[in-house]
């Protein structure tokens, strides 16, 4: 009898150890885990290109080969967005008409804070860019909001990129469901095909960087928004982080959605997540 | 001409006038209709609507409506309605797109 229930024992252990084994991993890989997913990406790409450094991939295209690297050494002489940065610093320093200022709606008076941005809102529960905190500044005293997409707004974020280069980027996810549901939105959106052309961000970005698209060179997704804004010659001017998104959704033939919608601010947190420890190189230029 | 040429030409003549009458009726009504247009792009409407509210609208469709309106304005309803289903057929494929990348996408997250 004893041995029966022993037997029996047993076989329910092992059956419910099958079980566990069996489902461990599955809810283990439906279990959102941002630290070991940022592992994952920035091994998958210094894989990828063994003989990049991981700080040199916020040059994006520029860090795919010697030759385009010497463009960029040479480029960087005389930056194309130096303009823009000039524009940015002046406007920066401009008081508002009520005699308030950038500086007044930021942490360290809006100095050398860039890689902190995005951030998840705690009150709002959503994520906060730093465009938008710059629109909401301005709004907040009493100016207009400029364009999410170039003029102003990159100059602007230009500078504060500036006064961030060097500095790693720090995005934090909160303990709060609802910030790893917008790193989660972020995820899916990055990775979900669209547009008549079939393409998701990654299609680009994570399975063919360094491959020509036409004749562009394709940047690598990690580091991709540390080097924003930038100046593209393609654009023959400025850019910010929403002139990069709804391009690439127009691009493959996908209507773009308004700047700044939660989308968009999802995929930033999510991009900008996984590329934390890496350098702020902004703002650049690419081709 | 002896009566039998005569009487071949007469029942070839009929027979034309009466072939050439059926085609143009057929013609007249294989033309599509303004009816037609606004049934076609209000189909294409709602079928881009739903790609709307799935986020995931096409350039192309957009366009394929606009050029459905514009021939519509100029009173080519053929053009308008051929359109008008092109626009539907796109805007159909971006919600089967977005309804199936639901759950495929996880297929190429790195891990």
């Amino acid at each position: 009898m004893r041995s029966a229930i022993h037997s029996a024992s047993a076989a329910v252990a092992l059956a419910a150890a099958v079980a566990i084994t069996a489902v461990t991993p599955a809810a283990a890989a439906e279990t959102p885990d941002p630290a070991a997913d940022a592992r994952a990406f920035q091994k998958f790409f210094t894989e990828k290109f063994p003989k990049v450094k991981l700080q040199d991939f916020v040059n994006g295209p520029y860090s795919m080969n010697a030759d385009m690297h010497r463009q960029w050494e040479e480029k960087e002489q005389f930056p194309p967005y130096d303009f823009s940065l000039e524009a940015g610093k002046e406007m920066f320093a401009k008081p508002f008409k009520n005699g308030k200022s950038y500086a007044d709606c930021f942490p360290n008076q809006g100095i050398g804070i860039r890689q902190n941005y995005p951030y998840f809102d705690e009150k709002e529960g959503k994520v906060v860019t730093l465009e938008l905190a710059l629109n909401r500044c301005r709004e907040g005293n009493g100016e207009a909001p400029f364009s999410y997409l170039k003029d102003e707004m990159a100059a602007l974020t230009a500078y504060m990129a500036f006064t961030s280069r060097g500095k790693p980027f720090d995005i934090k996810i909160p303990n709060d469901p609802r910030a790893l549901e917008a790193y989660e939105n972020g995820k899916r959106y990055f990775y979900t095909r669209r547009g008549q052309l079939n393409f998701s961000c990654a299609s680009c970005h994570v399975q063919n960087p360094g491959e020509r698209i036409r004749a562009e060179v394709l940047a690598p997704a990690l580091g991709i928004l540390n080097a924003m804004p930038i100046y593209r010659s393609e654009w023959g001017g400025m850019g910010t982080i929403s002139r990069r998104f709804t391009t690439c959704n127009s691009q493959i033939r996908g209507v773009p959605l308004e700047p700044q919608a939660d989308e968009y601010r999802d995929v930033e947190y999510y991009l900008s997540y996984l590329s934390n420890g890496l350098p702020i190189s902004g703002p650049g230029a690419r081709p | 001409m002896s009566m039998i040429v005569r009487t071949h030409i007469q029942k070839f003549t009929l027979s034309l006038t009466t072939v050439l009458l059926v085609a143009s009726s057929m013609s007249a009504l294989a033309a599509a209709s303004e009816a037609e247009f606004k049934a076609a792009y209000a189909a294409a409407e709602a079928a881009n609507k739903e790609a709307g509210s799935l986020r995931n609208q096409w350039t192309t469709t957009t366009a394929a409506l606009a050029a459905a309106k514009k021939a519509a304005d100029a009173g080519d309803f053929d053009q308008a309605v051929a359109s008008s289903r092109e626009a539907e057929a796109l805007a159909k494929a971006s919600i089967f797109q977005a309804t199936s990348e639901k759950e495929a996408w996880k297929a190429i997250e790195i891990r």
